[in-house]
């Protein structure tokens, strides 16, 4: 029997101020917005401060947990009791234990790297102390979901994370574009929430308490049907943030927002949360083989269709868009290999989280050189111009293909390894799946990076300001030394919480043949990529007779338009017809009590006419009426 | 003969716990005093004189009531006790629970009659109360900027009456309380500075309505005797347990009794008086009124019907359930269609009436098997009126800022945009708006939810419906008021005065108040809940 979570002790001493870890981001994001003009000049400073100090007092929290025993590492805070009576218990309390603290750390590492970047890439935007409030909104929402100790308030965060999400993409609120892509965004995840709101409720009704002890204490008595019902909807809650098929069309359209929210929001973070949701659920999904599949059947698609979409597109942003989907489906597949896969799919996350953000950062990067296009048949030669970009963005890359010593090469063979253990299907899938991703990421450095300079009149690509490489250069020793550093703790470290961790493992590659395997697939996807791209000139349109698996691509496999036909326009159509009914009927039924309630109001208010010998008999009427009462109540 | 006559001439004297009644002692003791004041101090001091008095009896009051807190003890006892000592004046939980609220908030409304800065200097009260309004003379005492500084001392009394009302465990005792707190209310209502003569109609209204009540309060009272050979509230239980449980005299004294209170209340059809009174009152009287009155008069009635008719409850449920659902209605619906803040705000003190009877006729307390120190139907009640008093108390203290030409403007529709001209005003309407409306994370939620979930508790789940229905309709008046305040352009017929630091306090105290015990309930609750059992001197 595997233990999903340790018994948390109350928090001591400095502990109890954990809550600072949310307050200071939400403190400035307030402050920042209510503030208004008068914080433009310094605002965005302040703002970048906060996550900072976040990640100073998370790393003291995480000593804290690492000086004490693996089985006392999760320490409970309560924040806030609202009722407290002996008759009611209402109260907010977060969660600090191995798992919390590896996000908490990721967010608001990766978050102040980013914050730091945008002080120099959002340096002329006129908005610029809304967007920085806004980034500190969502660092304080991913802290509540990731710090909350119950589903309830893992949701506030959850739906604020999806705020935040919504506000940034549509930050450039004057394009259209933008605009949309915020809605869709905002509309798709709504599919995904309410999965996560009936699993709530669901567990109110089955434990009495959404709380993550009592959740994994009662998940052993529950039936295989309740089990396999909350599995299946807290997957719908994962698909939906997560950007998982079938919930996944909202996240390249997201890629409207400025690209450091890409990389923060897009990638590193809030779109993992699914994952998280998942591992955190783990009890659940030991009652629930079915779902548990489910959600690796749903990653191995998610991590195909992700590199398909990647291999076809031409807007370099997109091409990293694909590739965090199917990243992200490498760790669902992870996931849904149990409690096996969850230390690997915990370490994807975190390296991802360096190598996408470096790669994103280095895409704005790119696009701050060329006045801001995105367009990769554009580009060309630019490892010259932009020397720092270029080295920074190849540590990425590697570590996305997973070169040996870079960290991708870690986390993405343990996870093709465990997926041939569990189900080989699976495990050939996610080999392929690794294939792709070298052929497609090559095809993106090729065209940005190597071959002739195709950029457009007028652009003189230029290396960016210090406060955007410095973070560039952080992440991108992250993307490379992530992995060996943390591939032999990691699974010591996530154990505690239902994790298996693996034997022996150190910073030394263990090849077995899988991981060769592997490394040779990799290397093919590679070849592959620089004879197609690397060595032949790159039309300057994209070409139109290309094979059907391109135009797929290009299209993202049609899904949107499947969903455009089969839910949009039916569910316009059905917002029409209740629109109307809405018009006439409720309203004329809404209206109608109104003033039913008003002439009520206005004939009752005729007895109140002044005089005092009325209300003296009113006041007769009222005591015979008691007095009726009363004798009627003897005859009973 | 004279062996017949004797024993009524032998007057044996009540045992008097003067240090448990130091409370209420020091309260009646200011206002003789006051008397005193007014007629040997100068006219110049007096208003001083009696406004430091008046405050430093109440700050004193609240220390002895805090300083003697959680004993309780028969601070009365009636000499003529069967074979064991009865109370008539009980300090016990509950009494020192609302002593407390009723000093806290009598306080604020004094706070409010000595407000000077926002009258031009002068308070809100009549130059000469005795002038014919328009007179000569009246003209004259304005001249002269003339006071009744009397209006301190005469709060006093009542809120002496009131205390006495809230510790009575005795009928008799209890009318005479009445009546204590109820004949300075009538001359403190006719004491307005302008439009006198609605102000002297509301007192009269006020005085001849609560004349018939108190006539009909005592004849109730005088059943009861019949019924029970006592006017003591546990002479009374003790007779109803010995098996004269059916009988007429008891119904009869109880429907009477029940309507005396009930028209202190507020209730419907007991009302009438609240709407004309309200809105003739000089505003810091109306706001005094509107909250202590009520506290003391649910506090009495919750003695009465527990103590002395605890046992009989399944008769009175039904009655408090009935009137509490007409209360209801009424209220909120009369409140939508008002154009005047003062009435509005009557309509829905009439409106909050209904909602304290569901938690009353819910009837759940220890003897009807609420554990100890849960909330029950005295802690909810407790908890209800809080969160009503404070907002209540702010709703009209920021009335008295809104002025034209040195009087208040009540009608509504001068009152558009206010709240967007000045953001603290509208801070200050929207907090108590919203608490009066029952949103969540103010006090008013919070005590809507602690009495609808008594009355559940208590069998009554169907008066709960109707309660969240009217609830509904009581948040329409409240938010139209905002919709006004925030949404409509701003006029310029009114300007908004900057309260003076009584007033100031007073405003910052309700805002505080109506958020913390929405956002932080539990240490009132867990208070209110440990303090909520009567004493009773006849255990059986």
């Amino acid at each position: 029997m595997t233990v999903f979570a340790l018994t948390p002790t109350p928090a001591t001493g400095l502990q109890v101020y954990a809550w600072l870890l949310i307050a200071l981001p939400l403190g400035v994001a307030a402050l920042l917005l209510v503030g208004g003009k008068r914080t433009d000049s310094w605002g965005h400073f302040l703002a970048t401060l906060a996550p900072i100090a976040s990640f100073g007092l998370a790393l003291a929290y995480f000593i804290d947990l690492l000086a004490v025993t693996p089985d006392q590492r999760a320490i409970v805070v309560p924040v806030y009791t609202w009722i407290a009576s002996s008759a009611w218990q209402i109260s907010v309390s977060l969660l600090l234990d191995p798992l919390s603290m590896v996000f908490v750390l990721l967010v608001t590492g990766v978050g102040s790297l980013i914050h730091l970047y945008s002080l120099g890439y959002m340096a002329h935007d006129p908005n610029r102390r809304r967007f920085f409030a806004y980034l500190n909104l969502f660092v304080a929402a991913m802290l509540i979901l990731v710090l909350a100790d119950n589903y309830l308030v893992l949701f506030v965060g959850w739906e604020g994370v999806g705020l935040a999400s919504f506000l940034l993409i549509s930050f450039w609120q004057e394009r259209p574009s933008a605009a949309a892509a915020g809605k869709k965004a905002f509309i798709v995840n709504r599919v995904g929430d309410l999965g996560l709101i009936i699993a709530i409720f669901t567990m109110l009704a089955m434990f009495g308490s959404s709380s993550f002890s009592s959740v994994n204490a009662g998940a052993d008595q529950l039936t295989s049907f309740w089990a396999g019902l909350l599995g299946f909807l807290l997957l719908l809650g994962a698909c939906g943030k997560s950007a998982q098929v079938p919930l996944q069309t909202w996240l390249l359209d997201a890629m409207e927002g400025p690209t450091p929210v890409s990389a923060l929001i897009h990638a590193a973070t809030m779109v993992t949360a699914g994952v998280y949701l998942v591992v955190r659920s783990g009890a659940i999904y030991a009652q629930a083989p079915a779902a548990q599949l489910a959600v690796a059947i749903v990653g191995t698609v998610t991590l195909l269709v992700g590199a398909w979409i990647g291999c076809a597109k031409d807007d370099i942003k997109k091409v990293l868009a694909g590739s965090t989907m199917s990243q992200i489906g490498y760790m669902m597949l992870a996931a849904g290999i149990g409690p096996a896969g969850y230390a690997f799919a915990i370490f994807h996350l975190l390296t991802h989280g360096f190598f996408k953000a470096n790669m994103f950062l280095g895409a704005g990067s790119v696009m701050h050189a060329t006045g801001d296009d995105v367009d990769m048949r554009h580009y060309g030669a630019l490892r010259r111009a932009l020397p720092i970009t270029f080295v920074t963005f190849a540590a990425g890359y590697l570590a996305i293909i997973g070169f040996p010593f870079f960290s991708g090469f870690y986390s993405k063979d343990h996870i093709i390894e465990a997926a041939f253990e569990h189900q080989p299907a699976l495990g050939l899938l996610a080999l392929i799946g690794a294939g792709v991703t070298a052929f497609y990421m090559t095809r993106l450095m090729a065209l940005t990076f190597f071959g002739q300079s195709r950029w457009r009149p007028g652009v003189h690509p230029h290396e960016s300001p210090a406060t955007m490489w410095i973070p560039l250069v952080l992440l991108a020793l992250g993307s490379f030394g992530g992995g060996m550093v943390l591939n032999g703790w990691i699974g010591r470290w996530l154990a505690p919480i239902g994790a298996l961790a693996p034997e022996n493992a150190s910073w030394a590659p263990h090849f077995t043949p899988i991981g060769w395997a592997t490394l040779a697939v990799v290397a093919a996807g590679v070849a592959l990529g620089w004879l197609l791209f690397g060595r032949r000139p790159v039309p300057d349109q994209a070409p139109t007779a290309v094979s059907p698996l391109t135009r797929w691509g290009r299209r993202d496999l049609y899904v949107d338009s499947l969903y455009d036909a089969a839910l949009v326009r039916p569910g316009l159509g059905l917002a029409q017809a209740v629109a109307l009914v809405d018009q006439r009927a409720v309203d004329g039924a809404v209206e109608g009590s109104a003033h039913l309630t008003q002439s009520v109001g206005r004939q009752l208010g005729r007895l109140q006419n002044g005089y005092v010998r009325s209300y003296g008999l009113t006041m007769l009427i009222g005591l015979l009426a008691v007095g009726v009462a009363l004798i009627l109540g003897q005859l009973v | 003969m004279t062996a017949a006559v004797l024993p009524l001439l032998e007057f044996t004297p009540p045992t008097i716990d003067y240090v448990r009644l130091l409370p209420f002692l020091i309260v009646i003791a200011a206002a003789c005093l006051g008397v005193v004041v007014e007629a040997f101090v100068r006219r110049t001091w007096r208003h001083e004189v009696q406004v430091g008095l008046a405050l430093v009896a109440l700050v004193a009051s609240g220390a002895a009531i805090v300083s003697g807190w959680g004993s309780d003890s028969l601070a009365v006892v009636d000499p003529i006790g069967p074979d064991q000592p009865v109370g008539s004046v009980m300090v016990d939980g509950p009494t020192q629970v609302f002593w407390l609220m009723l000093v806290l908030f009598a306080l604020l409304a004094v706070c409010l009659m000595a407000e000077r800065r926002v009258y031009a200097g002068r308070n809100a009260f009549a130059p000469m109360a005795a002038a014919i309004p328009g007179s000569q003379a009246e003209a004259e005492a304005d001249q002269a900027s003339l006071e009744h500084a009397e209006v301190f001392p005469l709060a006093l009394f009542s809120l002496s009456g009131m205390m006495l009302f809230v510790a009575a465990n005795d009928l008799l005792l209890l009318f005479v309380a009445l009546e204590v707190l109820s004949l300075p209310l009538y001359v403190l209502a006719a004491l307005a500075r302008h439009r006198r003569l609605a102000s002297q109609e509301a007192a009269l209204k006020y005085f001849l309505l609560g004349a018939a009540a108190s006539a009909i309060f005592l004849f109730g009272c005088a059943l009861l005797f019949a019924y029970a050979g006592s006017f003591d509230f546990d002479l009374i239980a003790l007779r109803y347990d010995q098996g004269a449980a059916a009988d007429r005299l008891l119904w009869a004294g109880l429907g009477l009794v029940l309507v005396g209170l009930l028209f202190k209340i507020g209730a419907v059809p007991f009302h009438s008086w609240a709407p004309d009174t309200y809105q003739g009152a000089p505003t810091p009287v109306t706001a005094f009124m509107a909250v202590c009155t009520k506290i003391a008069a649910v506090a009495a009635l919750l003695r009465l019907l527990f103590v002395a008719l605890g046992a009989a409850r399944w008769t009175w449920q039904p009655i408090i359930a009935g009137v509490a659902v007409v209360t209801m209605l009424v209220g909120p619906v009369l409140g939508i269609v008002q154009s005047n803040i003062k009435r509005l705000l009557a309509y829905s003190s009439i409106a909050h009436a209904g909602f304290l009877l569901t938690g009353l006729a819910g009837a759940l307390t220890v003897q009807s098997g609420l554990a100890a120190d849960q909330l029950g139907t005295v802690a909810s009640a407790g908890f209800y009126l809080m969160a009503y008093g404070l907002a209540t108390i702010g709703c009209f203290a920021a009335v008295t800022l809104v002025q034209s030409q040195g009087r208040e403007v009540t009608e509504l529709s001068a009152w558009a945009g206010l709240g967007r001209r000045h953001p603290w005003f509208g801070l200050v309407m929207l907090v108590c708006l919203l608490s009066l409306a029952g949103i969540p994370l103010t006090a008013g939620f919070t005590g809507k939810l602690a009495v609808f979930s008594v009355a559940w508790r208590g069998g009554y789940w169907w008066l709960v419906l109707v309660a969240v229905l009217a609830a509904v309709v009581a948040v329409y008046v409240y938010v139209r008021v905002l919709v006004l305040l925030f949404s409509r352009p701003a006029s310029d017929q009114v300007e908004v005065k900057l309260p003076g630091p009584a007033t100031a306090v007073v405003l910052t105290v309700t805002v505080i108040g109506s958020l913390a015990f929405g956002l932080v309930p539990g240490p009132l609750a867990d208070l209110l809940a440990q303090s909520s059992t009567f004493l009773r001197s006849v255990h059986n």
